[in-house]
């Protein structure tokens, strides 16, 4: 079965590409054969039921699955037509070019602008403490937690809020300079109001980097995305504009999902 | 003897306590249809059981301390002892051999002992039996009492429940009220011997040359200065043996916990731990026969001419291979209850594996590193047969590791088994020094297991 794409999702160049990718834990098979364009600044959702592989096929974007010793990976992934799974391929730099926002915040058990700090230095972004200190001050602006932080850049990360952790956590992400960001249910372990802020970000960081993301929300889908993908028992069901998705779903399997049948 | 036939005496009358109580209760299940039980027969069972079996226990215990006074006092009592030695050592072996005769046969090696034999066997016997007759009354009582209570809505369950909490609690105590004893008998010693010696020499002196062939009610306080021990100990067991066992045992750990393969894992942090089992005089010899005398070649060899046999160094850099698997395993499990989410955060920023570990997983794991040294030191500075075996009886204060140095568990052994009297302030001195030790020791484990606590505290 191959996955439905909307006829009117229009092509656009794509940041990433993944074509025909499977994902095996052992001898277990993860993801069948997904293929799918990620444009640049858009944000795209992958939604789809528990188990659905949808984080599994996310974390295969930056070979985090590497850290896995029995997850292999067929197929190719792409960023900027060069093949990320391709022997040679610095696994370090495609990180630092694809960075990643996990479920459960979590800050080092450093100071808060150890944390920010923390990429920056690994990948010499900055000479000084004064360019340091400004992608520090930069980084926290664009997250949204400046204001928030800035007297108190010394305290321990671990000892924000749930929120203010996640926050953290992108502002970490975006110190250095990604080109994707793939978020994985980022705000499934936080409040309403946290989440609204959460949501809020992605919507301002759309203006430079592709986004990702996972979420088991349909309304978060809904509210943060142009672009969704519908996986199901690890094939992509369905991809297409969020509002096509969701008002005019072709595959059976979406429409009863999106109206709360299974899942 | 006679607390061997007790304890089988409330075993027997236990087992039938248990019998007759569970037939009890299953009769009142057979007779009633709706009679429901507030506890299964079988608790029933146990609760009189019990109430056989343990005041039986406290009355073996209390009676195996008695008796001895009991039969001695009888014996004394009749005619055959008029004529023993009034005090003294004399007396108490006549006493000693003819009970151990009457007790158990055997030749009588002592005339005087002869006499006494008879009235021994006779009032051993005596004891015996009303210490049975006792025995089976209290057991009739108590086993009396806990019947009349087994009824069908008795909550026997319970009971039997508190029982079984009581006998774990005082299982446990068992090895703290040992730790008390220990404590108690060092300080006893330790005073006496501070009475002859004053603790300011022996804390702050840094001369050790105890004679114990010398009049022991005036002891030379300047032959009892302890600093030397201390170093040879500090410098042994803290420094050397940690500058071996820290970085390696370090490295492995995370060898073992971030590069490893799971099948490689499986295999080499089991023979890792294995050498913690191995005994500390097999380390002793190493360090002895190979080690050592490997470490005076190469110091002849680079032209250091009175380098000794014995040397701080062996014994050191063998004590601190012994104590590797402790350091690495301390460090593997707090470096593993590190979150995983640590490690993937950084991966996900494009840090490399050794990045990753050196600046997030080591200091996250930290405060539990810390506390495995402090464990890993504790134990090492207590280490005694490899000390023994390879680090000399010199009680030299010095900085040179090729020189013989002692520690303090060497002269424990060594003024122990020495040939001074047991009250010469040189035997005594052992004692001070086991204080000093255990006092140590203590204060280390205390720190590092709160250290450790606090950090497990943080991730949980």
């Amino acid at each position: 079965m191959v996955t439905v794409i909307h006829p009117n999702l229009e092509v656009i160049d794509p940041k990433m590409r993944a074509v025909d990718v499977s994902v095996y834990y052992g001898d277990k098979q993860a993801i069948d054969n997904v293929s799918i364009d990620i444009p640049a600044r858009y944000v795209t959702a992958f939604i789809g039921p528990s188990g659905c592989g949808k984080s599994t096929f996310l974390r295969a974007l930056n070979r985090m699955n590497d850290t896995i010793p029995s997850a292999r990976v067929d197929g190719t992934i792409e960023l900027d037509g060069e093949d990320i799974y391709r022997s040679g391929m610095d696994v370090v730099q495609l990180r630092a070019r694809v960075g990643m926002v996990f479920q459960k915040p979590n800050p080092f058990p450093k100071s808060i602008y150890e944390n920010i700090a923390y990429g920056p230095r690994i990948h010499g972004l900055a000479e000084t403490k004064e360019e340091l200190d400004e992608v520090v001050e930069r980084s926290l602006t664009r997250a949204g937690l400046w204001d928030e932080v800035k007297d108190r850049l010394n305290d321990s990360g671990t000892a924000l809020s749930g929120g203010q952790q996640q926050r953290l956590c992108i502002a970490r992400a975006i110190a250095v300079d990604p080109e994707v960001i793939l978020m994985d249910e980022p705000c499934s372990a936080l409040d309403p109001i946290a989440t609204a802020k959460i949501e809020e970000l992605i919507a301002e960081l759309t203006d430079r980097y592709a986004i990702v993301i996972v979420t088991h929300s349909m309304q978060q889908a809904a509210r943060v995305s142009q672009r969704t993908a519908f996986f199901h028992l690890g094939k992509m069901v369905e991809y297409g504009h969020t509002s096509d998705i969701f008002t005019n779903p072709i595959e059976v399997r979406t429409k009863d999902y999106i109206t709360g049948r299974y899942g | 003897m006679t607390s061997i036939t007790l304890l089988l005496i409330a075993l027997g009358l236990g087992l039938a306590a248990w019998l007759v109580a569970r037939a009890k209760a299953w009769s009142f299940q057979k007779d009633g249809e709706h009679c429901r039980l507030a506890a299964r027969p079988n608790y029933h069972a146990w609760y009189v059981a019990l109430w056989v079996i343990v005041p039986l226990l406290a009355f073996t215990i209390m009676w195996a301390m008695i008796e001895p006074q009991l039969v001695t006092n009888a014996v004394l009592a009749s005619p055959a002892a008029q004529n023993l030695p009034q005090f003294g050592f004399e007396r108490d072996s006549i006493l000693a051999e003819a009970r151990s005769v009457a007790a158990g046969g055997g030749a009588v090696f002592n005339p005087d002992s002869e006499a006494l034999v008879a009235p021994f066997a006779e009032a051993i016997q005596r004891f015996r039996l009303i210490s049975i007759a006792i025995a089976i009354a209290i057991a009739l009582l108590t086993g009396i009492f806990a019947f009349l209570k087994v009824k069908p809505d008795f909550a026997a369950r319970t009971r039997v429940e508190r029982a079984v909490m009581a006998i774990l609690l005082l299982a446990s105590l068992v090895a703290i009220l040992t730790t008390f004893g220990i404590f108690a008998s060092l300080v006893f010693e330790t005073v006496r011997f501070f009475g002859m010696v004053s603790p300011i020499d022996f804390l702050f002196g840094t001369h050790w040359g105890p004679d114990p062939m010398s009049n022991p009610d005036n002891p030379d306080p300047s032959r009892y200065g302890a600093i030397p021990l201390f170093w040879g100990t500090i410098y042994i067991g803290a420094i050397i043996a940690m500058i071996v066992a820290i970085p390696l045992g370090l490295m492995s750990a995370i060898y073992l916990t971030q590069y490893a393969n799971p099948r490689l894992r499986a295999w080499l942090k089991p023979a890792l731990e294995i050498l913690a089992g191995v005994p500390t005089v097999v380390y002793g010899y190493f360090a002895a026969l190979t080690v050592a005398p490997a470490i005076r070649d190469a110091a002849v060899a680079m032209g250091i001419a009175n380098a000794s046999s014995e040397s701080a160094l062996a014994a050191g850099v063998v004590m601190g291979v012994m104590i590797i698997p402790f350091v690495s395993s301390m460090a593997d499990d707090s470096i593993a209850a590190v979150p995983s989410a640590m490690r993937d955060g950084s991966l996900a920023l494009g840090a490399t594996t050794s990045e990753t570990i050196r600046r997030v997983l080591v200091p996250a794991a930290l405060p539990g590193i810390v506390g495995g040294v402090m464990l890993a030191i504790s134990r090492a500075i207590g280490e005694t047969m490899i000390v023994v075996m390879a680090a000399g009886a010199a009680a030299n204060l010095s900085a040179n590791p090729l020189e013989a140095m002692t520690t303090v568990t060497f002269q424990i052994v060594a003024m122990l088994t020495g040939e001074g009297s047991f009250d010469h302030p040189a035997t005594l001195s052992a004692f001070a020094l086991g204080l000093v030790l255990f006092i140590v020791t203590l204060g280390l484990n205390f720190v590092a297991l709160r250290v450790v606590k606090r950090f497990r505290e943080a991730y949980e």
